[in-house]
């Protein structure tokens, strides 16, 4: 149940805003889910007497079992590109520096375009308290217990937060290497990842990450003389997996690289 | 743990389907997943019972076809069987893949009464 109305909401995820407690809009969860809204009206029809058992029919799908969420996604992509909004789905494992790279990011972009910010995790609004103190707007998704992110999630976010035209939403997604892979949201890019804290061998042992990439950034370069990390081995690792893959290294603690980066976003904002 | 929003995907489609079609029962599922999808099979079995249990598809049977992955070098144009996402060209050794199959993730067909 619900800890803050009450509702039977198990499962699904919840939105909320920091600084503001009692808002929570729930996300589908167990009584939006049309498993139970069609089947009870049909279990009454299985008592009747023409009820053949062993007579199954077999009907050709050949549907991407992702469809509901694919549609979902190039509708939010649709979206995003009639008002010239700029997408950027961020994906790492948790502890990779995503929320920080923000925080840093951000200022060095308000001059030039709007930022709104989605940010997702399993509990707390601790990421969202953070981008909040920048006074851009922010909304989080709690998944509950998923563990990625959704277009449907993306879609209600977006309906929540209404970023202006020709503006930049950065989703930062549920700290995971796996599932949110898996997941189009509506992004023009995704944006993977990594420090220097992690193992170099990360997109070869999570390889779906990092072929679905468009951008890798490396992360902590500022604690590369601490570490056993070869930051050239990774990146062929990483070019092995996806050799479209673009490449750059930051450290959003001291600033190093960031400018790199900011260019790469200003040139994508420019193209909008 | 994505499988178990797979699984759920799966049936919502299925159970809509059989509904569509007048049906009030799936007694069979065959899914098409690639080796390369990002799905892994075991999980997605352990959680489609799960998924499955308290509708029309609750009894159904699954049936995955697990395809290989097929690779195209993009620097020489040679076609080859590939296990992962970083496949090794076996002609010029680049890693220059282009992923032609494995990566489906499909219902392929249901079977209902």
């Amino acid at each position: 149940m619900c800890d803050t109305c009450g509702c039977s909401g198990d499962g699904g995820a919840v939105l909320r805003k920091p600084g503001m407690e009692e808002y929570h809009v729930h996300i589908g969860g167990d009584g939006e889910h049309h498993h139970n809204d069609h089947h009870h009206g049909h279990e009454h029809g299985h008592t009747h007497d023409h009820h053949h058992h062993g007579e199954g029919r077999k009907v050709q799908l050949e549907q991407d079992v992702l469809l509901q969420n694919n549609l979902l996604a190039e509708r939010n992509r649709g979206w995003f590109e009639a008002r010239r909004v700029l997408a950027l789905n961020f994906l790492s494992s948790p502890g990779s520096g995503k929320t920080t790279i923000l925080e840093k990011t951000i200022p060095m972009l308000l001059e030039q375009c709007p930022v709104t910010v989605i940010e997702g995790d399993q509990q707390t609004t601790n990421d969202a308290d953070r981008i909040h103190a920048l006074g851009v707007p922010v909304i989080q998704v709690n998944t509950g217990t998923g563990c990625h992110l959704d277009a449907l999630m993306v879609q209600r976010a977006v309906r929540e937060l209404d970023p202006p035209e020709r503006s930049l939403v950065c989703i930062e997604n549920v700290g995971n290497l796996v599932c949110p892979a898996l997941f189009d949201l509506g992004e023009a890019a995704k944006v993977v990842v990594i420090s220097v804290t992690e193992g170099e061998d990360k997109p070869v042992k999570y390889p779906t990450m990092f072929h679905h990439a468009d951008l890798c950034l490396l992360n902590k370069t500022d604690l590369l003389p601490y570490v056993d990390f070869d930051a050239s081995k990774c990146r062929e690792y990483a070019i092995q997996v996806n050799h479209h893959l673009e490449w750059i290294e930051v450290s959003a603690k001291t600033g190093e690289g960031m400018d790199e980066w900011v260019a790469w976003l200003k040139s994508k904002l420019a193209a909008l | 743990m994505h499988e178990m929003s797979i699984a759920l995907s799966v049936i919502d489609a299925v159970v809509a389907r059989a509904l569509g079609e007048g049906c009030s029962r799936v007694t069979g599922i065959e899914l098409v997943v690639g080796r390369l999808s990002g799905v892994a099979v075991d999980s997605l079995t352990f959680c489609f019972s799960a998924a499955a249990r308290g509708t029309p598809a609750e009894e159904a049977e699954l049936v995955i076809d697990e395809r290989e992955g097929q690779g195209r070098c993009e620097a020489c144009s040679a076609v080859f069987p590939v296990s992962t996402l970083y496949a090794k060209c076996p002609t010029c050794g680049q890693f220059r893949v282009q992923i032609e199959s494995g990566e489906e993730l499909l219902v392929k067909s249901i079977t209902i009464e």
